[in-house]
């Protein structure tokens, strides 16, 4: 039987790395993803795990020892946000060309400047193409259990790559909601042992990590990075289905909420998810037929998969929480649009940035767009689709 | 037993071995070579490095010079990238995870990647007390990129970043105290070394520092002919003269009392350790006399208090 609980994002990560019971954890704090090694050291302080923590001086620094660590052949986790993750932005790209499956909590918070503490997307967005895998979720259910199945998707043999978790900072990571946990004994059989198949520390086979790789072979190199990360999504859904088995919690590449016969949807991620559904129930029971397609897996991006799933619908709004100042839509928007456009799938779609630095997503803001989006199909007109949502106006005090 | 090189390098196998690509006359891979002959042959070690010209020279995919496992990652973090080893090992072994026996834990920093970019990895690690030994291989400038100034650069050097010009004579800091700073985190093991004098000095630091339990600190002075300007033949007479002149002290302090291992009985005078280095020609010139008066004065002032040190931390 699972453990109901009530649990804070971070208290379900922290309590998700207690269950792993990792070789090695090396953080630094910030806002807000500090609590969870908060949490965990208190764990390490009462013996509760083996764990050797690491409290270093540096984001930086963290990164670096999850490699040293990794690499001589143990397990290693951290959790960071924002400006934490920006200072670490050169490791995250070595941790993944050495093929360390570190596992990292992401709590997602807006990147100076000026400085805010509070969410949006534009940390994560900073490395999503460093070659880690990129899990995004909903809510603190989400959180655990992508957490608990990242070390199987990282260390899997075809993939071999880091991995982040990602969920909103203060939405998710500070509100207390309910939770099923797993217990103890299920989730150690779940994750297994680490068994590298070189390391470091085996002094059988002293291996050379981290080279000077010269025209003529990091070409190959960086390929075979690709490789695995292709190799990835299958491993994901295979991770994913015997989660499903344990929990009965189901989890795909994305998520489709009234998608199936939607008209117009919005394609989002993370925990404004949930206030997409709440409105998408209203106007449901009005007849208006709204869906929603919600990214789990952001890297890998699943190009067919959700060109396929939106390919029916009349329009779609691609919301993103972080702008890309490129004068051409987010991230998520151009990945979405590309998928569809390779896919010679032609749905109109408009980008809205949205909910930068914590700026609240409400209920009516969602419904505003699904109403242009009603607008776009009745005119087959967009006269701009670089929008913005919850933007104050001329005037707005 | 007393140390006797022959049979130094006779016993212990190189674990740095030849075929890597430093230049002639480097002070650096015999620095590398004899620490790692420091080793006792049964234990086993996890060596990181900086990026930097000892790293670029040594791992260049798919060769390696390193007998031992190595990891390098960037330049600023080998003091965290060993860290993080060491506490995979510190842990792993807890758990019975890992086989009998021991297992080193040694990094090797140019100056560049130490005292400067890699200042803050090194004194996190430090602190943080890891069972570990970081070498600072000191050459004085970012040779690696082409001889630019660093904090442990010398006063008046020309580099090309303090290029000695027509109003500005070279670089014109004095040099940063690395190994004092490194006293400052009490650590139980800082030493300061050279090759000299059939490398007595060098392996028996080398030898404390892995085998002291914490962390432990050697900053070694490497030349680099490229960067000083010497004859590739004159390696050792340039670390002779260092520290006849008192230029490179040779000391080391154990849980905070200082420790000169080796006093000049006639200290020689700065000239002699500047003068066969193209980088300090323009002290030469006429009317530049002043600067080798000040870089002499610096010298004096700095082994004064090394004196001076000794004596205060020797007291009952």
């Amino acid at each position: 039987m699972s453990i109901r609980e009530r649990l804070s994002g971070n208290e379900a990560t922290a309590t998700a790395m207690k269950q792993i019971n990792p070789d090695v954890v090396a953080a630094f704090p910030i806002t807000p993803s500090t609590e969870i090694p908060q949490y965990f050291s208190t764990f390490v302080a009462n013996g509760t795990v083996d764990t050797e923590f690491v409290a270093v001086e540096s984001e930086h620094s963290a990164m670096s020892a999850c490699i040293g660590a990794e690499a001589a052949g143990s397990r290693a986790m951290t959790a960071t946000s924002a400006n934490g993750l920006s200072l670490m932005w050169e490791m995250i790209y070595i941790a993944s060309s050495l093929r360390l499956p570190i596992v990292l909590s992401l709590v997602n918070r807006a990147v100076s400047g000026p400085l805010n503490i509070h969410c949006d997307h534009s940390d994560a967005m900073g490395v999503r193409d460093s070659g880690w895998i990129m899990l995004f979720s909903e809510n603190n259910q989400e959180a655990y259990d992508n957490t608990l199945m990242a070390h199987r998707i990282a260390e899997h043999k075809d993939v071999m790559l880091p991995l982040m978790v990602c969920q909103d900072g203060f939405i998710t990571s500070h509100a207390i909601e309910n939770i099923e946990l797993v217990e103890d004994d299920k989730v150690k059989e779940f994750v297994g042992e680490y068994k590298p198949e070189h390391y470091l520390l085996n002094k059988e086979e002293p291996i050379a990590v981290g080279p000077l790789d010269l025209q003529a072979y990091l070409f190959e190199h960086k390929t075979q990075q690709a490789i695995a990360m292709k190799n990835a999504k299958q491993v994901i859904l295979d991770v994913s289905k015997d989660f499903e088995k344990m929990t009965g919690r189901n989890y795909g590449l994305f998520e489709e909420y009234q998608l199936e016969d939607a008209e117009i949807a919005i394609v989002c991620m993370n925990s404004t998810a949930g206030t997409t559904k709440f409105v998408i129930d209203n106007l449901r029971k009005k007849g208006i037929k709204a869906g929603l397609l919600k990214i789990r897996v952001f890297r890998p991006f699943p190009v067919d998969e959700v060109a396929k799933s939106l390919s029916h619908v009349k329009a779609i709004a691609i919301l993103d929480r972080a702008d890309s100042l490129n004068a051409a839509g987010g991230a998520l928007f151009e990945d979405v649009t590309s998928a569809m456009y390779v896919n010679n799938i032609h749905v109109s779609a408009v980008n809205y940035i949205y909910g930068i630095g914590g700026r609240d997503t409400k209920a009516d803001d969602i419904e505003s767009v699904y109403t242009d989006l009603l607008e776009i199909v009745k005119t087959n007109k967009i006269d701009n689709p670089y929008r913005y949502l919850g933007l104050r106006k001329e005037g707005d005090k | 037993m007393a140390y006797n090189v022959k049979d130094v390098v006779a016993n212990k196998p190189s674990r740095f071995t030849a075929g890597h690509r430093m230049c002639a006359g480097c002070g650096a891979p015999p620095v590398a070579r004899h620490i790692m002959r420091a080793l006792k042959p049964e234990d086993y070690a996890v060596v990181a490095g900086a990026t930097g010209c000892m790293e670029v020279s040594t791992f260049i995919y798919p060769y390696t010079a390193w007998t031992d496992s190595f990891i390098h990652t960037a330049f600023e973090c080998a003091g965290a990238t060993l860290a993080g080893a060491e506490a995979a090992y510190q842990s792993m072994k807890k758990q019975g995870k890992l086989p009998e026996g021991d297992t080193k834990f040694i990094a090797f920093g140019g100056d560049g990647g130490t005292y400067d970019i890699g200042l803050q990895s090194l004194s996190g690690a430090m602190e943080r007390g890891h069972d570990m030994v970081y070498v600072c291989y000191d050459n004085g400038a970012y040779m690696n990129t082409g001889i630019q100034r660093s904090s442990a650069t010398p006063k008046f050097a020309d580099t090309t970043t303090s290029p000695a010009g027509k109003v500005i004579p070279g670089k014109m800091q004095w040099r940063k105290d690395l190994a004092k700073i490194m006293v400052g985190h009490h650590l139980p093991y800082v030493a300061q070394t050279l090759g000299y004098m059939n490398f007595k000095d060098l392996y028996e630091k080398a030898e404390k520092a892995i085998y002291t339990e914490g962390p432990a600190f050697l900053n070694v002075m490497a030349p680099c002919p490229r960067g000083w300007g010497y004859p590739t033949d004159q390696l050792m007479q340039i670390n002779k003269l260092a520290v006849e002149t008192c230029y490179w002290p040779l000391y080391e302090v154990i849980d905070g009392k200082y420790k000169i291992n080796y006093k000049p009985a006639k200290k020689l005078p700065i000239e002699e350790f500047l003068k066969p280095q193209k980088r300090f020609k323009h002290m030469f010139k006429p009317d530049n006399e002043w600067m080798i008066e000040k870089f002499q004065k610096e010298v004096d002032s700095r082994w004064q208090e090394l004196l001076d040190l000794e004596e205060i931390t020797n007291r009952d």
